[in-house]
């Protein structure tokens, strides 16, 4: 047997110069637009360094110098980075808070190791991710002192909105993704209403009602904390979006195979969990993956209904007089924790999605 | 009795039967429950409130509004922004995503390195804090007393822009923009491509369109009052001329920077699943450049961006609630301070629904019928 990569062997790479040639240089049109956008991005990239960096004062202790400065004033991220990061939570215990971060963090980081892609492990690794979280920041059932969810703030907040939303939503959107495939035409119906609706109205409305109209409708001892019940709602929202998702990996799947379930003998709760869920979970991959990162970057708007999450937390940063004129070193700051949390993640759907099509070749 | 419980159908009807039951059950408690809590809180149910005057303003509108306005004004006010802030935000986030989507399949390297960065930035970071960003930007420009002048004719301050203003009265605004719709809608209808009209439809419609701008301009006002007001410094503020707010600059400007990353991806992921072989086809048959892109690519493009075009209007209409954090008094900053003040909770989210629900169907009417107009008709249809 021949080696079929001696036979056929990939086209040799393109070197250097004649990518350039060919992408850059082609025509006259494409030197010259190659010319000025180059230097345009030089130029911008020159004044983005010189402010973050050049001209920028570091350190906490050397705010007096930031008015004299050319550049960014670092001086209020090193001061004020506690309170973006933690909230209100007492000052003294935000070595529980950075903790309980690291566990949702790295909660998101196992989920995306093959080893963890079976619905029971999954469940299990953010069940004990987010209960690690929970002890942690709350302390009272483990015997540390105790914080309540008011005092929670910055960007612990955020990752607690976002993980829990997850953890809840999801197999809400698995039920009714079940739901709206039922042969029971009221309860499809039913769910297909609601699905509807939900997506059809902005995120605000879903949590402006569970904070505010949601006591009018429930008797006082169902009310709870606001914040659980606007996880709640988000969570419905989260599965109503999410339920799509799933539903487009149903889609995916050959009516044969429920069919051969059945020819097999099998119930059909077994067909469910042993043949066409595994095969929704892969199809619906991507989709999912999506949905997360678009949860992410929504927790930010709960700041609307006053909770004090990273970004109001940012906003109270450069609040005081002191730091007034510094909004802008603040919300770089911010705006780079959001963007590395998402982009990793997005850029690990991409992957991911680019995975399955050659798996699919 | 049991027995026919065993049969399939009969338990069918049961489950469904027992879930509308829970569903209205529920209903009903809210229903009274929240009827019970109202009455404890003393608030009279009803849209009687909506003749009441409000008592507080809004620092921006279309339509006249003040503290003495009553609710349905001033509501409807809050969806006339929205409307405004949400379409100029899809347009100019269109125009910004064309762009970006054009340069992002170009063949030039530095574009594509420019368009990259443009959209890996700024749809990575979420659309509230950007337009925080924004808005921070702008309220920390000069104060008025050393705006930036633009060209002499507009200053920029930290109150916002003003530029001069044309002396027309929001009726004559009303009637030049149903004009507008009624003309394109003509010229759409006669300039079909193809059609003998299709020539002089266009140039015919852009003469219809000044004609009713100037008789608009000239009739129904007084003679003597000046057709331009200029923004004129006085004490610390500008008198006169046409003021566009901080709250609404940075919340359009947010919306088209976030929108135009998002319909940028589209836009190019659009292009980009044109069969290469209907383009070589094209050129098989003797086409130009232009033409295959004119005939051929674009309205390929076009049919594949559609369905998440769509979708992403209708969710770029929702983020514009997000007015609220700096500000903007949208739909959403209205009713929710409606709610604040007059306590009418329930009927106001019961509008604040309604008028997002008949914006979002709106905006998905109108795509699903361009959809349609669009669509490979079928030979045998």
């Amino acid at each position: 047997m021949t080696d079929i990569a001696a036979v056929v062997s990939a086209p040799p790479k393109p070197s250097l110069l004649e990518v350039l040639r060919s992408r850059a240089f082609a025509t006259k049109t494409d030197s010259l637009l190659t010319v000025v956008f180059l230097a345009l991005i030089l130029y911008l990239v020159y004044l983005a360094l010189d402010w973050a960096l050049f001209g920028a004062v570091w350190g906490a202790d050397s705010a007096d110098l930031c008015p004299q400065a050319e550049g960014a004033c670092w001086s209020v991220v090193a001061a004020r980075h506690r309170l973006i990061l933690f909230g209100l939570y007492p000052y003294e215990l935000h070595w529980r808070s950075t903790l309980a971060c690291v566990s949702i963090v790295a909660t998101v980081i196992l989920s995306c190791l093959p080893y963890f892609w079976t619905a029971r492990r999954l469940s299990a690794l953010w069940i004990v991710g987010f209960a690690a979280y929970y002890l942690l920041m709350e302390g009272s059932p483990i015997g540390l002192e105790q914080v309540t969810t008011d005092q929670w703030g910055g960007l612990s907040l955020t990752l607690f909105l976002f993980a829990s939303v997850v953890l809840l939503g999801m197999p809400m959107g698995l039920g009714l993704a079940l739901a709206r495939r039922s042969k029971l035409p009221v309860i499809s119906l039913g769910v297909s209403i609601l699905i509807d609706f939900i997506r059809s109205l902005p995120l605000l409305t879903t949590l402006f009602t569970a904070a505010v109209v949601v006591p009018i409708l429930l008797p006082d001892w169902l009310h709870g904390d606001k914040i659980w019940r606007v996880i709640v709602a988000f969570a419905l929202f989260f599965a109503c979006y999410q339920a799509e998702v799933f539903r487009g990996g149903f889609q995916a799947i050959h009516k044969g195979q429920f069919e051969a379930g059945m020819a097999l003998g099998l119930s059909a709760w077994r067909i469910m969990d042993k043949i066409v869920l595994p095969q929704v979970f892969r199809h619906a991959l991507p989709g999912t993956i999506n949905m997360v990162v678009v949860t992410f970057k929504e927790t930010a708007i709960v700041i609307i209904i006053g909770f004090f999450d990273i970004l109001a937390s940012a906003n109270a940063a450069f609040g005081t007089g002191e730091w007034a004129p510094y909004f802008l070193e603040v919300y770089a700051f911010v705006g780079l924790i959001y963007w590395v949390f998402i982009f990793s993640l997005s850029q690990y759907g991409e992957y991911l999605k680019r995975r399955m099509t050659v798996a699919a070749r | 009795m049991l027995g026919i419980l065993r049969t399939h159908k009969a338990r069918a009807w049961l489950y469904q039967g027992l879930a509308l039951a829970a569903t209205l059950g529920l209903a009903l408690s809210f229903v009274l429950i929240a009827r019970q809590n109202l009455l404890d809180q003393g608030i009279a149910t009803g849209f009687g409130f909506l003749e009441r005057s409000t008592g507080w303003p809004i620092n921006f509108a279309l339509i006249e509004v003040s503290d003495r306005s009553p609710y349905w004004r001033m509501l409807t006010a809050g969806l006339l922004n929205t409307l405004l802030v949400g379409l100029l935000g899809l347009a100019s986030a269109t125009l910004v995503g064309v762009a970006i989507g054009l340069i992002r399949i170009s063949s030039n390297l530095v574009l594509n390195v420019i368009g990259t960065t443009y959209v890996e930035i700024f749809r990575n970071v979420p659309l509230i804090l950007q337009a925080f960003f924004w808005y921070a930007i702008l309220t920390h420009l000069p104060s008025p007393r050393r705006a930036i002048p633009l060209m002499d004719i507009g200053f920029l301050s930290n109150r916002g822009l003003v530029l001069p203003a044309l002396d027309i009265s929001a009726a004559d605004v009303f009637l030049f923009a149903a004009g507008t719709a009624l003309i394109l809608y003509g010229a759409a209808r006669l300039g079909g491509a193809g059609t003998r009209a299709s020539r002089w439809a266009w140039p015919l419609a852009l003469a219809a369109l000044a004609a009713l701008f100037v008789l608009l301009l000239l009739t129904g006002r007084t003679p003597e009052a000046p057709l331009l007001t200029l923004p004129e410094l006085r004490g610390l503020r500008f008198v006169g001329g046409f003021e566009i707010k901080p709250e609404f600059t940075a919340l359009l400007i947010a919306i088209t920077v976030f929108g135009g990353a998002y319909i940028g991806e589209i836009v190019r992921g659009g292009f980009l699943s044109v069969d290469k072989g209907r383009i070589e086809a094209a050129r098989a048959l003797g086409l130009k450049g232009f033409q295959i892109n004119r005939f051929v690519r674009i309205p390929l493009a076009l049919r594949a961006m559609l369905p998440a075009l769509a979708n992403q209007y209708v969710w770029l209409m929702k983020a514009t609630t997000i007015g609220i954090a700096i500000g903007f008094p949208d739909y959403f900053m209205v009713v929710s301070t409606s709610i604040n003040q007059s306590g009418q909770t329930m009927e106001l989210m019961a509008l604040l629904m309604g008028g997002f629900l008949l914006v979002n169907y709106g905006i998905g009417f109108v795509m699903n019928r361009v959809n349609a107009r669009l669509a490979i008709k079928d030979r045998a249809g």
